[in-house]
């Protein structure tokens, strides 16, 4: 029996944890003597998570049914709002005010 | 191919976009990604035997320490590239089993001998530059888990490189007899490097280009090689046995046409060395089998 172990890696102390890779082990203890070796031997990670694949509930469908984009920078599009603001008042340049 | 999934799956890799392993995906797709990655592992596995048979010989005991930590590491990157295979539906056994039999494929260069120190250090240098491109290639690979693992496997080449370089430049600043060992390397080692990028096939006829498994055609990968290391060979004084090789005004690389014969045969399993490495690694998957065994069972 093997479990596939998802590995994640932090880089440097304080970064986010980023996945870098599988292990299948029979065993965590195996997972993390190969993890080690394959994700950490040269010094390059801080810490490693090993997450066995079954534990992550993966989400990827993002329902948007009422248009919610007032809430994001892409919600709003002003360029040509602003365009006709400024012609109304007047066409003075901002360096003449 | 067809239906319309699959036509929205090719849109989506050409249009740049990553698949993951969840992803649906058409089975054209998964076979050739299994086919091509499946490859990869395999060279890497048998790319460790023609420095292996140096690791006792090796001059210095730096050296060999530094040989060693190279085998490790490209026995890693097979581990890791069977994993991505793995997870595509073809379990590593299976893998393992297709390469010892001589179905599966792996890299021309693999296939000849390391007949002195010379040889150990061109293709640490050379041999290592022509798969870093096309390894530096794969990182844009729309099979998203195998383009990470490229990562990884890209920082730990670069170390390769330059160790490389740096047993070529300790006989190219030795003796007459040692400058020679490395002539003499690069006459045996330039048709197969030559070769190591495969067929001038137009990138817009390469299955794996059409899929986004590569980014790159052959004939790219093998300018860009020719641009990188031909200048760096000829400054060092050694000379490259084509007589037709010359850089155009353009910036094209000219030079006699490869011997495709020879690749054909040698990634056939007809190389000078294919049947004894192969021999080898089929030995060694048979006297361990104990200990995947006893492991399983823990």
């Amino acid at each position: 029996m093997t479990t596939v172990f998802e590995v994640f890696r932090q880089e440097r102390k304080g970064q986010a944890f980023a996945h870098a890779g599988s292990v299948v082990a029979p065993t965590v203890e195996f997972a993390e003597a190969w993890a080690r070796e394959q994700y950490g031997r040269r010094g390059e990670s801080e810490a490693l998570w090993l997450v066995p694949r079954d534990a992550v509930h993966p989400v990827t469908d993002w329902a948007d049914e009422f248009d919610l984009k007032y809430r994001r920078v892409d919600g709003y599009s002003i360029k040509a709002r602003l365009k006709e603001a400024r012609e109304r008042a007047g066409g003075t340049s901002a360096g003449a005010r | 191919m067809a239906d319309a999934r699959t036509d929205e799956f090719i849109e989506y890799v050409q249009g740049g976009g990553p698949v993951e392993v969840d992803d649906w995906m058409p089975e054209q797709y998964r076979a050739r990604a299994i086919k091509f990655i499946e490859m990869h592992g395999n060279s890497e596995l048998m790319g460790v035997l023609p420095e292996r048979e140096w690791i006792l010989r090796a001059p210095t005991l730096q050296r060999k320490l530094a040989l060693t930590a190279k085998v490790q590491d490209e026995v890693g990157h097979a581990q890791l590239i069977y994993r991505v295979v793995e997870d595509l539906g073809k379990p590593r056994e299976e893998s393992l089993r297709d390469l010892v039999s001589g179905k599966a494929k792996f890299h021309n260069v693999f296939h000849y001998e390391t007949r002195t120190w010379g040889d150990v250090g061109v293709i640490a240098w050379l041999v290592d530059a022509a798969a870093i491109i096309s390894q530096k290639a794969l990182l844009k690979c729309s099979y998203a888990p195998y383009a990470r693992i490229m990562k990884k496997i890209c920082w730990e080449e670069s170390f390769h490189i330059l160790h490389g370089r740096d047993v070529i430049l300790a006989l190219v600043t030795g003796t007459d007899e040692q400058r020679e060992l490395v002539q003499e390397a690069v006459n045996r080692w330039w048709g197969p490097l030559m070769q190591f990028h495969g067929t001038k096939i137009p990138p817009e006829d390469d299955p794996m280009v059409f899929w986004r498994i590569k980014s790159q055609g052959n004939e790219e990968a093998r300018q860009q090689f020719l641009e990188g290391y031909v200048p760096q060979i000829w400054e060092l004084g050694l000379t490259v046995p084509d007589p037709e090789l010359r850089r155009r005004d353009d910036g094209v690389w000219e030079y006699t046409e490869p011997d495709w014969d020879e690749l054909m045969s040698v990634v056939t399993g007809h190389g000078p060395r294919s049947a004894a490495r192969l021999a080898l690694r089929r030995r060694f998957l048979e006297q361990e089998g104990w200990v995947r065994e006893a492991v399983l069972a823990a």
